[in-house]
């Protein structure tokens, strides 16, 4: 039998395969290995590389160390994108391990925004987490965290410790009873174009007729081209399930969307 | 099985009666159509109305427990030397047939039926049962002499004896409108009425089911209703209450709240209203709210009055309440309204007056009384679906057959006093209801009877109203419209000429006699039958229905019932709807299941082959730390602040493991203390009214009686660590999910549930576990009581008597997320009082006065008088308790009470009595008041039986299918045995009364069928011949109770039988073999017992009383008895586990016998890992300190707290 923590964990613990090479223009001393790291797909590169970082450090020159930036196949890769967005958007169909280019130089001002430090994941983080619950619960519940629920929300997802995490999430993810469900559903459909980038917008789950809006519905509503006859093609919320990321495609699934279209 | 959920009652236009439920979606015809209703009043239990004919008629709601009174006579005899004891007595001896007391003659043929509504259950026989001691054959009892008291035994002097003799009558005119008859003299009968009103069962809890029920007469005269309750349905007999006018409406509270309304348009209050007078005393008139408009309707609630002005304008009444009955003033409402109604919890009901809907009245609560919104209730209603699908047509015409039809044939009783009444007529309205769905069945299953049943009905149909009376042999849907639409446009819209007193009713008179005068002559079962379907297509899916009254006097509507009533189906069938709107559990389930697959499918595709692949994010340990107070462990005990941390790793087995660190100051030096999580055995919630306060026990810490208490500032804090410590414990035990068949479940004094896995070296083997090791963790709800079997059955009784079944989930309450389950958790809310004392003393001067000696206790005090409790500073139990009703007199407290409630005795302390003697110098009275607390937890009501007692079988071997016996007591006393009892479905279908002399407080069934019950007269009984084909058994078998004590709680196991006697001593059935169950003697095994449970291998498991610890002393403690054996069966000793504060046990789940079942059971590594850690312990710190969270900090261990 399944319950809600094991699909939790599952989500919480989805895992990508990465091997990190160095772009073959970086000036090195001697030779640098690939790296192989398992990426939490719920997490942001930038906040678990630093292990990439050390590795390749060590067979540089200090000077010519930049600001560290990675690339799959020529794109560069959003660091304020969880992991396994990225993955999914670029990489789906490729064989594992995902191979990723890390770079030091010609940071790609036009594509990527700087990541100075963790502050600033923090802070894209605790802004998507805002935004959702200002859909989910016209931002009640996250305004009346204190501060140091935010601090445990944060330190949850860096250290990858899902309890840590789940107990102040739960919060976010409830609703009253009495009302069926929250006031918008929070979802971003992310596109693999440059010029629009992810579709938005308000969408109640339930219906002014008072049933439960599929997710079926939703894509109809939002983005029809997804809907092929045959059923939904690709968009890539079919791996990354109700991620712990509000920001992401999070659907509550169990919860709020009673069935996907075949 | 069923939710909670309670009526709404309305009439429409036509008279006819509908329902709504709070869970329901339709209106549902009142299953007695017979009669049309001008009114309606309902309660919860009952409904009374005022039908067409102007009599009152009260509708019972059948039950699975009947409604039964015991009538009783004596038979008196007295002794002469010729012919021994004979009816022959002296003149100045009472009746050879009296009542108790002699005075009044009785014989047995002078008993007759009080109306015809009742039937007799058996004839006369001699009760046998004196004083819960059974008597010699004959059921004799002798004394020297009349009065006197009298004595089993016959002795040298007893010349006269005297024996009792019992008949049961049941009220037997359920589920249908009984008409009120009157035995009255002529002169004195009402005249015909018009308008009702009931309520007033909670001016007292006792007598139970009482009802005040008055009624007001064409005339404007106003009637109240003697002696109707429980037992007496219909009650005795008319008074009559002068008014000061003539009164046209009349409105009663669930209170003490009556108020009126007179022709002239004022309102008359009737005060003085109380438990000894609940007619009142005295009327106050108060003005309408306008000049011009007088009062036209009024109705009130418990402390609310509603009223509508002649214009139709709506008023509510400023600041009523129990001593102002009248309140202050109107302020008007937005709405016009034909009439409002006031239901329970004050909730409001109008009709409007230009749509004739019902409005509900929304927003309304114990700080808005008045509410917000009104907002229609657009219901359709059953009958104009049921018409459309054939499929619930079939099903109602199969129910033709079954006794369902019988009932109401017999039920339909003509009453004597009236004989004008047109509805005198048994057989014909009997058919009404059930007409269409024969006929739509017989038509739609082709079958050649079917076919021609159908032609008969369409023969018989004779429409008066139709000029083309020869089509209607042709039974076609379009000539029934077009039928009806001829009739539709005869009648102008109804509600532009309604008038608001009845004459609404004219339209609807129309029908009725038509109906009735016509196709009674034809006795044609089915012209009616199409008539009542034509009518219903009338008003289609568009075209809402026309009220004419509405009464929420029963219907039970609070913040956590979300209603149905507001949306309209929108044409989808009701299947589909329902589907829509709910995702039934077994949808999410495949749900859950698709995602968990396809979530597995890719951690096999991205993860299988990369496992030697770094993490790229440590694990490392992560630490809940935060500000608590904690009751320090040396003297003076105090609470002091300290800070506290939860750390946990994950162990190189992968396990994980928590230790909470608590560091606080001594002697201004840094100290600490840890617990390890594995070794906590229980974390409970500590009432405190001050402190969100918890105590965590550890093996040892319950030797000592003395846990670590800890308290935080918020509810909310303490529930987070609450709920994370749990999880940490479980984990660590690896705990997880519904707790097992096997499992022992307990109830705190709060009424918080625990639950324990039994290991199998538990009962058996040769190192017994220690009670003390057992791991309890906690499950949501509140319940008084819990009782199970080895089959996962599990039953719950609430303090307010309420039956809950397990779901089967986990959790709830404060448990949420991650460690509860995510279906199987229901609301779930409980009612318990909180008692108060007034104490005064006698002084010369005064009398009795609130003046005490310097040396008294607080004149108002809790039951001890230690401690002061006033009105205003008595507090619900915890935050979580709010407060549902007003202080009020406790009127049932033991050793009686005078009318006041009054308690007397010579000083403090002291035993008490209900009257006053020359030696008593103080009195006392208990004041109660109702709180109530909303939970959640894995638990569904089973209603509408409220319990006392539950037992479940339990069954050695188990097999599935099989139905499980359940005996239960209800809070009357009432045995009663539960029907359909399965593993699938464990809320049973339905309770089979067994019937008894007297209320039972205790019952338990063994796993041989043995079932043994114990009587409120502290009397034992064995129940003979109780078999799976024979659930109920056969008779009753009186045991002596041991040592004439009074007994209160029986237990059967296995084959052990112990019983519980009200000073708190142990006793075991000796002598009780397969061919002799009742057993011969009573062998002493204990005292210093508050409850017990006797299990399926015959573990004697107890609540004690008081058991002392090397700290502290508790009461309420589990303890399981050491030393069962089969050559055994008392055992030997007590061994001490949790407490105290426990109130319940029942280990009836645990079945497993260590020799039976592998050591699969983890409680055996537990211990292990638990040593392994005791010697971490003594190793001091170096162990832990690899965890960075702990170097810098209180490297001074304070070792004596830690092995505290």
């Amino acid at each position: 039998m399944t319950d809600d923590k094991d699909v939790l964990r599952d989500v919480w613990f989805g895992r990508i395969p990465t091997c990190f090479t160095l772009y073959q223009d970086e000036i090195t001393e001697r030779e640098a290995e690939p790296y192989y790291l398992l990426l939490p797909r719920i997490s942001y590169l930038t906040l678990v590389t630093d292990k990439v970082k050390k590795h390749f450090q060590k067979v540089m020159r200090q000077e010519e160390i930049n600001e560290i930036w990675f690339e799959y196949e020529g794109t560069p890769l959003k660091w304020h994108y969880p992991i396994g967005l990225l993955f999914d958007l670029h990489a789906s169909n490729t064989a594992l391990p995902w191979n990723i280019t890390v770079h030091f130089k010609n940071f790609p001002e036009k594509d990527l925004l700087h990541c100075h430090s963790k502050d600033v994941i923090e802070a894209h983080f605790m802004a998507c987490i805002k935004e959702a619950d200002a859909l989910k619960h016209k931002s009640q519940v996250i305004n009346e965290m204190q501060k140091k629920d935010h601090k445990q929300l944060w330190m949850g997802l860096q250290n990858d410790k899902f309890e840590q995490f789940w107990a102040i999430n739960r919060k976010l993810m409830e609703y009253p009873p009495e009302d069926n469900g929250f006031r918008y559903i929070p979802f971003r459909i992310y596109q693999a174009t440059t010029e629009r980038p992810f579709i938005q917008k308000l969408f109640r789950p339930i219906a002014s007729g008072g049933q439960l809006h599929t997710l079926g519905d939703l894509l109809k509503d939002v983005c029809p081209s997804a809907i092929t006859p045959e059923g939904v093609s690709y968009l890539g919320f079919s791996r990354t399930f109700p991620a712990a990321q509000p920001c992401g495609v999070a659907f509550d699934c169990s919860s709020h969307a009673p069935s996907v279209p075949a | 099985m069923a939710m909670s959920s309670s009526l709404l009652w309305a009439v429409d236009i036509f008279g006819r009666v509908y329902t709504l439920s709070t869970v329901g979606q339709h209106w549902e015809l009142c299953k007695d159509t017979q009669l049309e209703f001008k009114r309606v009043s309902a309660v919860k239990q009952c409904c009374w109305g005022i039908a067409c004919d102007h009599q009152v008629y009260t509708y019972v709601f059948s039950g699975d427990v009947p409604i039964r009174y015991q009538e009783e006579t004596y038979e008196n005899q007295r002794w002469n030397p010729v012919g021994g004891f004979c009816e022959k007595l002296l003149p100045s001896d009472r009746w050879q047939w009296s009542d108790v007391s002699g005075l009044k003659h009785q014989q047995l043929d002078s008993f007759t039926l009080p109306s015809p509504h009742w039937e007799w259950e058996s004839d006369w026989y001699v009760d046998e049962n004196i004083g819960g001691e059974p008597t010699e054959k004959g059921g004799w009892t002798y004394a020297i002499d009349f009065p006197s008291t009298y004595t089993k035994d016959k002795k040298w002097n007893s010349c006269v004896r005297r024996r009792r003799w019992i008949r049961y009558r049941r009220y037997k005119s359920r589920d249908i409108w009984a008409k009120i008859v009157s035995r009255d003299d002529p002169d004195q009968l009402p005249d015909p009425f018009n308008d009702i009103s009931i309520g007033g069962w909670e001016i007292t809890d006792e007598p139970l089911g009482r009802l005040s029920v008055w009624a007001v007469s064409l005339q404007g005269r106003v009637w109240y209703r003697e002696n109707v309750c429980h037992h007496n349905p219909e009650g005795s007999m008319w008074s009559l209450i002068t008014t000061p006018g003539e009164v046209v409406q009349i409105s009663c509270g669930p209170y003490d709240l009556l108020w009126a309304t007179l022709w002239e348009g004022q309102a008359i209050v009737r005060e003085g209203i109380d438990r000894n007078n609940p007619q009142g005393i005295s009327w106050s008139i108060v003005e309408s709210p306008s000049s011009e408009n007088g009062i036209m309707h009024v109705s009130v609630g418990v402390d609310v009055v509603w009223c509508v002005t002649k214009d139709r304008k709506v008023w509510f009444r400023r600041g009523v309440n129990s001593h102002n009955p009248c309140g202050t003033s109107w302020i008007e409402m937005v709405g016009d309204m034909m009439m409002v109604n006031v239901g329970l919890n004050n909730q409001v009901w109008g009709i409007g007056c230009d749509d004739r809907a019902i409005y509900f009245r929304q927003g309304v609560t114990p700080s808005e009384l008045s509410g917000k919104t009104w907002k229609a209730i657009v219901c359709g209603r059953e009958s104009d679906r049921s018409q459309t699908g054939s499929s619930t047509s079939l099903l109602s015409a199969g129910c033709f057959f079954t006794d369902d039809i019988q009932n109401q044939t017999n039920a339909v009783i003509p009453g004597d006093a009236d004989t004008s009444s047109d509805t005198d007529l048994p057989s014909i309205p009997t058919y009404l209801a059930n007409t269409p769905p024969m006929g739509a069945a017989a038509s739609g299953s082709g079958s050649s009877a079917g076919n021609q049943t159908a032609e008969i009905c369409a023969n018989l149909t004779v429409d008066p109203l139709d000029s083309d009376q020869g089509e209607a042999n042709v039974a076609s849907t379009g000539n029934k419209k077009s039928h009806l639409e001829s009739l539709k446009s005869t009648n102008p819209n109804p509600s532009a000429e309604l008038q608001w007193t009845n004459i609404d009713l004219k339209e609807a008179q129309k029908h009725p006699v038509l109906s009735v005068s016509t196709f009674a002559e034809t006795s044609s079962l089915s012209s009616l039958g199409m008539f009542s379907v034509g009518t219903e297509e009338q008003y289609g899916a568009d075209e809402h229905p026309l009220w004419a009254w509405v009464s929420g006097g029963g219907c039970l509507v609070d913040l956590h019932s979300p209603l149905k009533w507001f949306t309209v189906s929108s044409g989808l069938s009701s299947s589909v709807q329902s589907l829509s709107l709910s995702i039934t559990p077994a949808q999410t389930a495949a749900w859950r299941k698709q995602i968990f697959q396809q979530l597995s499918e890719r951690t096999k595709r991205e993860l299988e082959n990369f496992r030697h692949y770094e993490q790229a994010v440590e694990q490392s340990v992560w630490v809940k730390t935060g500000m608590l107070q904690w009751w320090r462990n040396w003297k003076p005990h105090k609470w002091m602040d300290v800070r506290v941390a939860l750390e946990q790793f994950t162990g190189s087995d992968g396990m994980r493991d928590s230790i909470l660190f608590v560091y606080y100051m001594y002697h201004e030096e840094k100290k600490y203390i840890h617990v390890f999580l594995n070794e906590v055995t229980i974390i409970v919630d500590v009432l405190n009214e001050a402190k969100h306060s918890f105590a965590l026990y550890t093996p040892e810490r319950t030797k000592q009686r003395w846990p670590i208490r800890l308290a935080a500032t918020t509810e909310q804090e303490m529930n987070d660590w609450l709920s994370l410590l749990n999880m940490s414990c479980c984990e660590s035990r690896r705990i997880q999910g519904p707790p097992s068949h096997h499992a022992i479940w307990s109830v705190t004094c709060k009424g918080d549930i625990f639950v324990s896995e039994p290991s199998p070296e538990l009962e058996a083997g040769p190192h017994l576990m220690p009670c003390d090791q057992m791991f309890w963790r906690q499950v949501g709800g509140h319940l008084r009581l819990i009782e199970c079997n080895n089959q996962g059955i599990v039953w719950g009784i609430g303090y307010d008597h309420t039956a809950w079944v397990y779901t089967g989930g986990y959790g709830g309450g404060f448990i949420q997320g991650l460690a509860s389950s995510a279906d199987n958790i229901y609301t779930q809310s409980d009612v318990k009082c909180v008692y108060i004392y007034e104490n005064q003393r006698w002084n010369p001067v005064t009398g009795y006065s609130s003046r005490g000696l310097p040396t008294d206790r607080y004149m108002w005090s809790d039951a001890s008088g230690l401690q002061e409790c006033t009105k205003v500073n008595t507090k619900p139990p915890s935050p979580q308790w709010t407060w549902v009703s007003d202080w009020y007199i406790d009127f049932s407290t033991s050793g009686g009470t005078d009318r006041e409630g009054w308690q007397y005795a010579a000083d403090f302390p002291a035993s008490y009595h209900g009257h006053k003697t020359m030696k008593d110098f103080v009195r006392r009275r208990r004041w109660a008041r109702k709180c109530k607390i909303v939970t959640s937890g894995p638990w569904l009501e089973v209603p509408p039986v409220t319990l006392w007692d539950i037992s479940i079988i339990p069954s050695s071997d188990a097999v599935d299918e099989e139905s499980v016996a359940l005996w239960a007591i209800s809070d009357k006393g009432d045995v009663l045995c539960r029907l359909g009892v399965t593993q699938q479905n464990p809320a049973g279908t339905s309770w089979l009364h067994v019937g008894t002399d007297q209320p039972f407080i205790s019952i338990s069934i063994g796993a041989f069928y043995q079932v043994w019950a114990v009587a409120r007269d502290g009397s034992a009984f064995y129940r003979g011949s109780v078999s799976p084909k024979k659930p109920a058994g056969d008779c009753w078998y009186h045991i002596p109770s041991p040592q004439k004590q009074k007994l209160k709680q029986v237990s059967v196991g296995r084959t052990s039988v112990f019983v519980l006697d009200k000073n708190g001593n142990l006793w075991y059935r000796q002598g009780i073999t397969p061919s002799y169950p009742q057993g011969s003697t009573w062998d002493y095994v204990s005292n210093n017992i508050r409850k017990m449970s006797v299990g399926p291998l015959d573990q004697v498991w107890v609540i004690a009383d008081k058991v002392q610890g090397s700290h502290s002393l508790s009461c309420g403690t589990v303890c399981h008895r050491t030393g069962v054996q089969p050559m055994e069966p008392k055992g030997l000793s007590w061994d001490y586990g949790i407490g105290g504060g426990w109130e319940h046990i029942t280990v009836r789940g645990n079945a497993t016998e260590a020799s039976r079942v592998a050591m699969q059971d983890t409680s055996e590594e537990n211990s292990a890992v638990s040593k392994d850690l005791e010697e971490n312990e003594s190793k001091g710190r170096a162990e832990h300190s690899k965890t960075p969270l702990m170097v810098s900090e209180s490297q001074d261990l304070d070792r004596s707290a830690v092995n505290c």
